[in-house]
């Protein structure tokens, strides 16, 4: 295969990332008159196809020519989409965490044409945020993704799901909205609306912390650090499963991506300033997303809180900006993305079985259900950063940089790293172990559910025992951004 | 047997981890598979250990004088793990030397001897997959943590460990004590494993590498201060993971597990990876007083402090359990006056005899149905060969010649005194109330009339070769002290009479002392009422429990919950809430202005228009 | 100067009447006593300026189009008053905030 194949390919890949959901969502509505099961087999097409695209970027001559190049282009002259080694891991993860939403919402029987639509449009918007290279189109994606997500969560959700689905609306809209007004001071001041050439530039002329805050509120209500994240528990608890799983496993992650594909390359001087801004954010995230993650009695509730106390690590990473921390900063975002997801697939099986979530009705699930426990254990363990599994080599390499720059402040984050083992064994102690609760006639996982469930697993195995793969491909990425400071050593 | 050593030495823990999902998969259906699938990684432990000793030994010049041990018999590639450009790695690599090979040893036979006396002790339970799975698993993140070539290999397989001891505590998960004792231990241990983070963090922003011997090598150019503070946080990860003051309550607890897996992880090789760990790096020790001076504080108190619990606890288990932090204690004094030969020659000799004391209450406790001392009695007589080796133990673990217990005993006293006579007076003390406790129990459960009804019967062989293969070293490992002094190429205090003498006599005085307050349950309890208060405190080993749980459990949960309560919710959320109140008021408010009144509309645009109109006729004046 | 000022208080005449009245009959009424201002001005400033009756062909023109206007609108109270029973503008509010 020539370079200018390959270079086709992976412009057809990208290309069917986007469209193939985007021009599956309307045929998944309409199939439904054909029967109920049908919407679902036209979503699990598109989302297959979605996996196929990543397959063909992962493999073969395009992954090589990526990590030689760092960049290849589709429609490089229009400059719309672009792959690197920074939104490969990013869209990979969408493609996964869109067939566990499939799976989990496989039962959904209420006007399952639109859910299933409304999934795929999220999952093609989100597959635009990540490709965009036009900040333009970066803007329009991230925008897109609020509206169908609001449906989801408002018209598939628990009791109070109305008004999560508003608080999620309002609070990301208004980020949205400074992001704005950001954007459009990137385009009157780089007169650009390409990131590339953005980035190639050294950023933005003149940006100072104002435009470095203008893009970072945005992101920050996404990601999202205390004190912008209360709308984060309430969504992901009242969502319904396949919401939680796309809001905790991709939707948070849009923050984080934004920050290092953005705002750190297009306003690189206020990184001095604005840095151990969002460092003190973050390391005030991790202890207080796992304080709050420990007294909950609702076992969705918690694990949505652990999101916060795991992204308080992005943002650290982020707000460190060094080569090791960003590498961290991505790792840390993608492994989320997996035990996250795998989290609220579990939680959300049990609650479709058990019909409630509260913790204390639960007990000794680990003689009921044998391998949905083994799964949820194995989960904890991986939330709670155990070596081995994907969470420990992001959190690791960020607590060194963390110590690095700012010494014993470190040992905050050292307090969260107990706090995070203690609220998720807590979650493992009130609901695997002891003797049975009220509810002990939960049937075990099934087929379906189990192989999704493993999926994962492997993942989140192999990103533990090889981090490399990922910091590996960020490598090019790295060198060719202006503001990195230091590489370590 | 050197073409063993072409093997990467990673597949010692890589072999063991697969095997342990293999376990997982099959042991349902096949049921014998199991523990002989379980059995292959501590086989295999030994067998690479012993290779790697004779290449060590046949070599001409094996040893590494910076480091202090022998050069690697074996040692793998260093496998890049975590890659940042071109200068930042976190690497996976293993290697034996002398130290990891005899540490592979003691790892390998205690390892062996729990999984064939678990066919025994485990028969017919329902958890037996799963229960040799993660002793597999555990055997594997064992040797991962003692043949670490790099920080990154140390820390992974410490927190493997760590999760395999809170998999097993909690083994019998539905009863709710033992899910408690397993977070609690889990948790315990982590507060010393962000220690231990810390000065890894150190060290490897420090030194700019990950690889162990790079890292001592660089010890003596870094600033004394941030050496001292490495090498706290490295005690205080060893404190934690070795059950020593003030991170020790989570040991007696863990006695929930099985009995096996408190004789493998919680006496043999888990908690002995603090003292291990120190060992290992001890050239950023060597450079930190006060590190030191933390390890010498923490080794005698828990040695005296624990000694005196477990001279009057009721549950067998209990008393090894305490008796366990007690002996670490002994180690851990010895490391903090700089003794590291002594302290890991202890832990081998007590790895052997203590290992073989668990399996041997685990033997008792599976033939009485009972952990209370009180209500067993004359045992010797319907379990002879579990009898035998618990004698053989007991004596070991008492410090009476010529047994193992003694000359390690011997050389951790002997350095510890000659460093400082207070905290070796303290030891003299606590090894006096060890042969106390060691003669009671014996006295309790296998002399005097028989108390429970006369189901007691000897152990099956599964479970009784390993007591009798463990009894071996724990009776003569005394006997090679020279030889693991010559191999670890350490320099150690020659066992001098006067101190032998001392410590011996101690034993004997504290071991007939034991002997005749312990007679028969009534005359123990008589002895117990004598105490008063005190018997109370100890038998509460100083309500340690109740006073953590009052100064820092029920703080930081109310903490947690103030956060979430006060924080969160009030604070946080109430201010949006407030900010949506007020902008739905303001809206309210607004409204009024809109009456349908066409002609206030009208007139209101042509008030503003006029103001408009003055305002620019103004302005452009 | 004079035809300035008296156009000006037609126009506020007229003004006044639109928004104080509160009949629909007499509120149109005074929306042509307001058209009237502007007329005026144009007639006596267009005289002014080049004395020919090109401006008076204008002003007649928009002399017949607020003609037409005032009928609709009369035409439109008198369906109003039908329906309603009323032409008094607060009795006929149907939107309030």
């Amino acid at each position: 295969m020539s370079a200018m194949e390959a270079n086709a390919v992976t412009v057809a890949a990208l290309w069917a990332l986007i469209l193939v959901p985007l021009l599956a969502a309307p045929i998944a509505w309409f199939a439904e008159r054909g029967g109920g099961g049908r919407p679902r087999l036209v979503g699990l097409g598109a989302v297959l196809a979605q996996v196929a695209a990543v397959a063909v970027l992962l493999t073969g001559e395009v992954s090589a020519e990526l990590a030689e190049s760092g960049r290849r282009g589709a429609g490089a002259a229009a400059g719309l989409l672009a792959i690197d080694g920074l939104a490969l891991p990013f869209v990979a993860l969408t493609a996964l965490t869109g067939l566990a939403a499939l799976s989990a919402s496989w039962s959904v029987t209420r006007r399952s044409g639109a859910h299933v639509a409304l999934l795929l449009v999220v999952q093609a918007a989100l597959a635009c945020v990540f490709l965009a290279d036009n900040i333009v189109l970066f803007y329009i994606a991230w925008e897109s993704v609020l509206v169908p997500m609001y449906l989801l969560i408002g018209g598939w959700g628990s009791r109070n799901a109305r008004a999560a689905a508003a608080k999620f609306l309002v609070f990301t809209f208004a980020g949205g909205a400074v992001l704005l007004v950001g954007v459009i001071a990137v385009l009157v001041g780089a007169g650009s609306s390409s990131i590339a050439v953005i980035t190639a530039a050294g950023g933005v002329p003149g940006a100072g912390a104002l435009l470095f805050w203008l893009l970072a509120s945005g992101m920050l209500v996404k990601l999202p650090v205390v004190p912008v994240h209360t709308w984060l528990p309430d969504a992901h608890t009242e969502a319904p499963t396949a919401g939680s799983i796309v809001l905790a496993g991709v939707l948070l992650k849009m923050g984080g991506y934004g920050l290092i594909r953005i705002v750190l390359p297009f306003a690189p001087d206020a990184l001095a300033g604005s840095g151990p801004v969002l460092v003190a954010l973050g390391i005030v995230g991790v202890v207080w997303g796992a304080a709050c993650a420990f007294v909950q009695t609702d076992l969705k509730r918690l694990v949505a809180y652990s999101s916060v106390a795991h992204m308080g690590f992005v943002a650290v990473a982020v707000g460190l900006a060094t080569r090791v921390s960003l590498s961290a900063a991505v790792l840390t975002m993608v492994s989320h993305g997996l035990v996250a997801g795998l989290l609220f697939f579990l939680v959300g099986a049990l609650y479709e079985r058990a019909h409630t979530r509260e913790i204390s009705r639960f007990g000794g699930l680990g003689s009921i259900a044998r391998i949905w426990s083994v799964a949820f254990v194995f989960a904890s363990l991986a939330s709670a950063g155990l070596p081995g599994l994907s969470g420990f080599p992001g959190e690791f390499a960020t607590f060194i940089e963390t110590y690095r720059a700012w010494g014993w402040w470190s040992l905050v984050l050292g307090a969260g790293i107990v706090l995070v083992a203690a609220y998720n064994l807590r979650g493992v102690r009130a609901i695997v172990q002891g003797p049975s609760g009220e509810i002990s006639d939960v049937s075990d996982l099934g087929l379906r559910e189990r192989v999704t469930a493993a999926v994962f697993a492997v993942c989140i195995v192999v990103l533990g025992v090889a981090p490399f793969l990922i910091t590996v491909a960020l490598e090019p990425f790295l060198n060719s951004i202006a503001y990195v400071t230091g590489g370590g050593r | 047997m050197s073409g063993l050593l072409r093997i990467d030495p990673l597949y010692l823990a890589v072999v063991p981890g697969i095997l342990a999902l293999v376990i997982a998969l099959v042991g349902k259906r096949a049921r014998l598979a199991a523990p002989l699938l379980a059995l292959m990684g501590p086989l295999g432990t030994v067998a690479y250990g012993l290779a790697s000793l004779q290449a060590i030994a046949a070599a001409d010049d094996p040893f590494d004088p910076a480091l202090g041990t022998s050069a690697a018999a074996a040692a793998s590639p260093q496998r890049l793990w975590f890659v940042v450009g071109e200068d930042w790695f976190l690497r996976i690599s293993t290697a034996v030397d002398s130290l990891a090979a005899l540490m592979l040893l003691v790892v390998g036979v205690v390892a062996a001897c729990v999984v064939v006396f678990s066919i025994g002790y485990l028969h017919g339970d329902p958890g037996w997959a799963r229960y040799f799975a993660v002793i597999s698993l555990f055997v594997g993140s064992m040797n991962l943590v003692v043949i670490a070539a790099t920080l990154t290999t140390l820390f992974i397989g410490w927190e493997l460990v760590g999760a395999c001891s809170y998999l097993l505590i909690g083994f019998w998960f539905s009863k709710p004590s033992a899910a408690a004792a397993a977070t609690k231990a889990f948790l315990t241990t982590r507060v010393g494993d962000v220690g231990l983070l810390a000065g890894i963090a150190i060290l490897v922003t420090q030194a700019g590498t990950d690889v162990s011997s790079l890292v001592l090598d660089f010890v003596d150019t870094m600033p004394a201060g941030v050496v001292g503070a490495a090498a706290i946080c490295l005690a205080i990860g060893a404190i934690g993971k070795s059950a020593q003051f003030p991170l020790h309550a989570w040991l007696p607890d863990a006695m929930e597990g099985p009995t096996p897996v408190s004789a493998l992880i919680h006496a043999a090789t888990m908690v002995a990876a603090g003292v291990y760990l120190t060992a290992r790096l001890w050239p950023v020790f060597d450079a930190a007083p006060h590190a030191q001076m933390l390890l010498l504080t923490a080794g005698v108190i828990s040695a005296l402090g624990a000694a005196l619990v477990a001279a009057i606890q009721r549950d067998i288990k209990k008393v090894l359990a305490y008796s366990t932090i007690s002996q670490l204690g002994f180690m851990f004094a010895a490391l903090g006056v700089g003794a590291w030969g002594a302290a890991f020659f202890h832990l081998m000799t007590h790895a052997a005899f203590k290992a073989m004391l668990f399996l041997g209450s685990g033997s008792v406790i599976h033939s009485v149905g009972t952990q209370d001392v009180h209500e067993m009695g004359g045992l010797r007589r319907v379990m002879p060969v579990t009898f035998g080796t618990w004698l053989i133990g007991a004596l070991a673990l008492a410090g009476i010649a010529p047994l193992s217990g003694f000359f390690s005993k011997d050389a951790v006293l002997e350095s510890v005194w000659h460093a400082s006579p207070v905290a070796g007076s303290a030891l003299f003390v606590a090894s006096a109330v060890t042969a106390f406790y060691a003669a009671r129990v014996t006295r309790l459960v296998f002399f005097g009339t028989p108390n429970s009804d006369a189901h007691a019967h000897e152990a099956s062989a599964t479970m009784w070769v390993p007591l009798v293969v463990l009894a071996l070293p724990a009776a003569v490992l005394g006997l090679v002290h020279g030889a693991v002094v010559e191999v670890l190429a350490v320099h150690a205090e020659p066992l001098s009479v006067p101190i032998s003498a001392a410590a011996l006599a101690l034993a004997v005085i504290g071991g007939v002392a034991g002997w005749t307050a312990s007679r028969g349950p009534v005359g123990d309890a008589a002895t117990r009422r004598r105490l008063g208060t005190v018997g109370d405190t100890l038998a509460a080993a100083y309500h340690y429990d109740a006073l953590v749980d009052r100064a820092v459990v029920r703080p930081a949960v109310a903490v947690c919950r103030g956060l979430w309560a006060a924080g969160d919710r009030l604070i946080v959320d109430g201010f949006t809430v407030l900010l949506a109140l007020g902008a739905s008021l303001a809206g309210r408010g607004l409204s009024r202005l809109h009456s349908g009144d066409a002609q206030a509309y009208a007139a209101t645009i042509v008030a503003v228009a006029a103001l408009a109109l003055a305002a620019i006729s103004w302005i452009g004046r | 100067m004079s035809a300035l000022a008296v156009g000006g208080a037609l126009f506020a005449i007229g003004l006044y009447g639109v928004l104080v009245r509160r009949d629909l009959v007499a509120v149109l009424a005074s929306i042509e006593v307001m058209i009237a201002a502007p007329l005026l001005l144009l007639v006596s400033l267009g005289a002014a300026a080049d004395g020919s009756s090109r401006v008076e062909a204008v002003a007649l023109l928009l002399i017949v189009l607020a003609a037409a206007g005032a009928a609709v609108g009369l035409a439109l109270v008198v369906a109003i008053a039908r329906t309603a029973r009323t032409t008094r503008i607060d009795e006929l509010r149907q939107v309030s905030g």
